[in-house]
């Protein structure tokens, strides 16, 4: 189904999807919808302009592809499905998601990854194409977050990434490892063999934005990953 | 070895007359304060690990057994008492955060205390509520100001989405995590019985309860744990936890030696994880922030749920319900400074946050000026003790309460504020499975039913002798209201005018 989404507001363009019958639409216009896809299954829905923020919050199995920039907080506990930003999106991309994919060709805002969690078979991942701000990987709890800094230079990343990291994993192509992460976090040059392990995640996105997976993958990558030995735990004493 | 500084707070006292050595103090203490001693053929303390949760004393066959305070006492000092001088020897002797389970104990006003209630004599009648009818039944949501009419003259209103209440008491947010599934399940059976609503809290909602669905309260925190779109759809309102009065201001960090596979598979988050709750949902920096995920959960349950925000009462609560009430939530829940809590650090419980009493009372007032009061419904918690604290915080301004506190208790919770063991001998703040098999849920679920029901009736004696037939007519009428012993600031802050006046 095709929507002119021009002066139509969330709730109608919501509405519209989630009661038809048809399960792909393709949104015309858009500018500046929040909410999209809020917690839309079995649907997929493809974007012209810039959805507001909120984009698939919620997401439980709908797939969203977005020709143009996203804003806040897309797929905030998204659940399954995948989003795909053909652009860039903005800070608290994928808030305490716990399963399905997120794709984003340029860079993305603060906060990327906030929270993430994985539970048995659900496995969230975010790969963002350039560079992110800081609080990468936030109290990242599980899945996996691999930042390509495509076109780059320096390290892709801001400050205080992993902050508060307690599990997962992040993948950050960069010449050199970001700088100031908590002793909470340990940070290796991904060994070949670590490498291929995201080659799956790599090739998914040169289908989506074009580009050389080899290429991408011969470059020099970190692994981020929580550091057991130097847990959280506040030390409490009963009163 | 070091010598311990402290002293044990509880005496064990063991009529040894009555005392059958039957062991089952012994086998009902998981703190392991009863031993039997075959060399001596008796029963001995160890009253170091005592907490005065009273299991042993009411399970005690022939009550040979006391729990009393230890006569033993520092000397005594009115600035340096006990409590304070072995608070500093834990910290000397371990380097911890003093942490302490419940609401805070200290002596604090309890405006509560201090407000009566009116009656009515000759002039206005009272109501007999046990022959005329008395409603107790409330609504909360927005209430709807916009009826327009069709040309049959039939009324049409917008309507948004309620809840409705047979009393105007729910049961506050306790998470499975913090209680046990036993206390859940009563929680959640005696709401479906009494016509009302429990609250999952933030650790979400076992598969086996969704059949509750109806009378539940599904909490979204900063956390997100177990939060998907079918725990969404699940319950009959969804709750934004913003705070806690217990601990404003801080978050949660359930350890991962507690994540069992119970609450692994509830939270959805790996068993022995630890489940840390930030202080601050990261993606609210201001109003409107609240307002888009407001929005979102309306959107993403299709504008079905009424959603509630819940905040600690603190200084600012008057600008910062307001805030909220333009955020377009539905309901607001306040939580007052002696609100309990399954754990929180001691200096936090018991320095941080305001009485929900003056909370209320300034967020009602504030509403009202500023013209918004009836776009938000106002529940309060914190410490909601009795029919008479129910009456009093409806006449300052609320639609209803929030209990947890005296939910436990129904339980057979005892107060000994030891939730953060973990080793709850009432099987109500424990998960150790031998300890959860104590609490029965039929009877836990009856014992709250009868508590709630004997308060719904205290309420229509109250409300009767004011001359008052629905809590409509009892919200906010601060008339029905006067202060005992307070001073002009806290009348002025309250509302209400002093006893005589």
């Amino acid at each position: 189904m095709n929507i002119d989404a021009k002066n139509h507001g969330y709730t109608e363009l919501n509405k519209t999807i989630r009661e038809s019958s048809e399960e792909k639409f393709e949104l015309d216009n858009v500018l500046g919808q929040r909410y999209i896809g809020a917690g839309l299954s079995g649907k997929e829905i493809l974007i012209h302009g810039t959805p507001g923020n909120a984009l698939g919050a919620y997401l439980n199995g709908s797939k969203i592809i977005v020709h143009g920039n996203a804003q806040d907080a897309i797929g905030d506990t998204m659940n399954d499905g995948a989003i795909i930003v053909h652009g860039n999106c903005g800070d608290t991309t994928g808030y305490a998601m716990r399963s399905g994919e997120i794709y984003v060709k340029g860079n993305a805002g603060y906060r990327v990854g906030i929270h993430m969690k994985s539970y048995q078979e659900l496995y969230p991942t975010i790969v963002i194409g350039g560079k992110v701000g800081d609080f990468l990987g936030e109290y990242q709890a599980g899945g996996i977050i691999i930042v390509l800094g495509i076109g780059v230079e320096g390290t892709p990343v801001g400050s205080f990434c992993g902050t508060g990291m307690h599990g997962g994993e992040m993948f950050i192509r960069s010449e050199n490892a970001p700088k100031g992460l908590p002793k909470q976090v340990c940070c290796n040059e991904a060994t070949d063999e670590e490498k291929q392990t995201i080659r799956k995640y790599i090739e998914r996105f040169t289908k989506h934005f074009g580009g050389n997976t080899d290429e991408l993958l011969s470059a020099k990558f970190y692994k981020l990953t929580p550091n057991s030995a130097s847990p959280y735990k506040q030390l409490y004493v009963n009163n | 070895m070091a010598i311990e500084f402290m002293n044990p707070l509880f005496e064990v006292i063991r009529d040894s007359d009555r005392c059958i050595k039957c062991r089952v103090c012994e086998r009902q203490c998981a703190n392991e304060v009863h031993k039997y001693d075959a060399d001596l053929d008796k029963m001995i303390s160890n009253e170091m690990t005592c907490v005065d949760c009273q299991r042993c004393v009411c399970l005690c066959p022939t009550h040979a057994l006391k729990i009393r305070p230890n006569e033993n006492q520092f000397r005594e000092n009115a600035n340096w008492t006990h409590q304070t001088m072995d608070e500093v020897y834990k910290q000397a002797g371990s380097g911890g955060v003093l942490l302490s389970a419940m609401g805070n104990p200290k002596d604090l006003p309890v405006y509560w205390d201090r407000i009566l209630l009116n009656a009515s004599q000759v002039t206005n009648p009272p109501i007999d509520p046990l022959r005329e009818p008395m409603e107790t039944k409330t609504f909360l949501g927005k209430k709807n100001q916009g009826i327009t009419y069709d040309e049959n003259g039939k009324a049409h209103y917008d309507k948004t989405p309620y809840l409705e209440l047979d009393v105007p008491i729910m049961f506050s947010a306790m998470s499975f995590g913090s209680i046990s599934k036993n206390a859940h399940e009563s929680l959640a059976r005696a709401a479906t019985e009494l016509g009302t609503f429990y609250n999952t809290g933030e650790g979400g909602l076992h598969r086996d309860f969704y059949k509750y669905g109806a009378n539940t309260i599904c909490q979204v925190a900063s956390g997100r744990f177990g939060v998907f779109k079918g725990y969404l759809d699940a319950g009959a309102a969804i709750e934004i936890k913003m705070g806690q009065g217990a601990k404003p201001g801080i978050g949660g960090h359930l350890p991962g030696m507690k994540i069992n596979d119970e609450i692994s598979r509830t939270r959805m988050i790996p068993k022995g994880t630890d489940a840390i709750s930030p202080a601050p949902h990261h993606d609210i920096y201001s109003i409107e922030d609240l307002r888009q995920l407001v929005i979102s959960l309306k959107e993403a349950t299709n504008w079905e749920k009424p959603i509630i925000v819940k905040i600690a009462a603190v200084h600012n609560v008057a600008a910062i319900a307001s805030g909220v009430a333009r955020s377009g939530a539905d309901i607001i829940a306040i939580d007052g400074f002696r609100g309990g809590t399954g754990a929180a650090p001691t200096r936090i419980r018991d320095n941080v946050g305001i009485p929900i009493e003056l909370a209320l009372a300034a967020v009602d007032s504030r509403l009202r000026d500023e013209g918004i009061r009836n776009d938000v419904s106002v529940v309060v918690g914190g410490s909601v003790r009795s029919a008479a604290d129910v009456v009093k915080a409806i006449a300052l301004g609320a639609d209803a309460v929030y209990i947890a506190t005296s939910a436990l208790l129904a339980m057979g919770c005892h107060l000994c504020r030891s939730c953060n063991t973990g080793k709850c001998n009432w099987g109500i703040a424990t998960q150790r499975a031998d300890l959860v098999k104590r609490l029965n849920p039929d009877i836990a679920a009856e014992r709250l039913v009868n508590l709630v029901t004997a308060w719904d009736h205290e309420i229509k004696e109250m409300m009767g002798g004011m001359g008052i037939n629905s809590i409509e007519a009892l919200r906010g009428n601060r008339l029905m209201l006067r202060g005992v012993g307070l001073t002009q600031k806290e009348l002025d802050i309250l509302g209400i005018q002093h006893a005589g006046e």
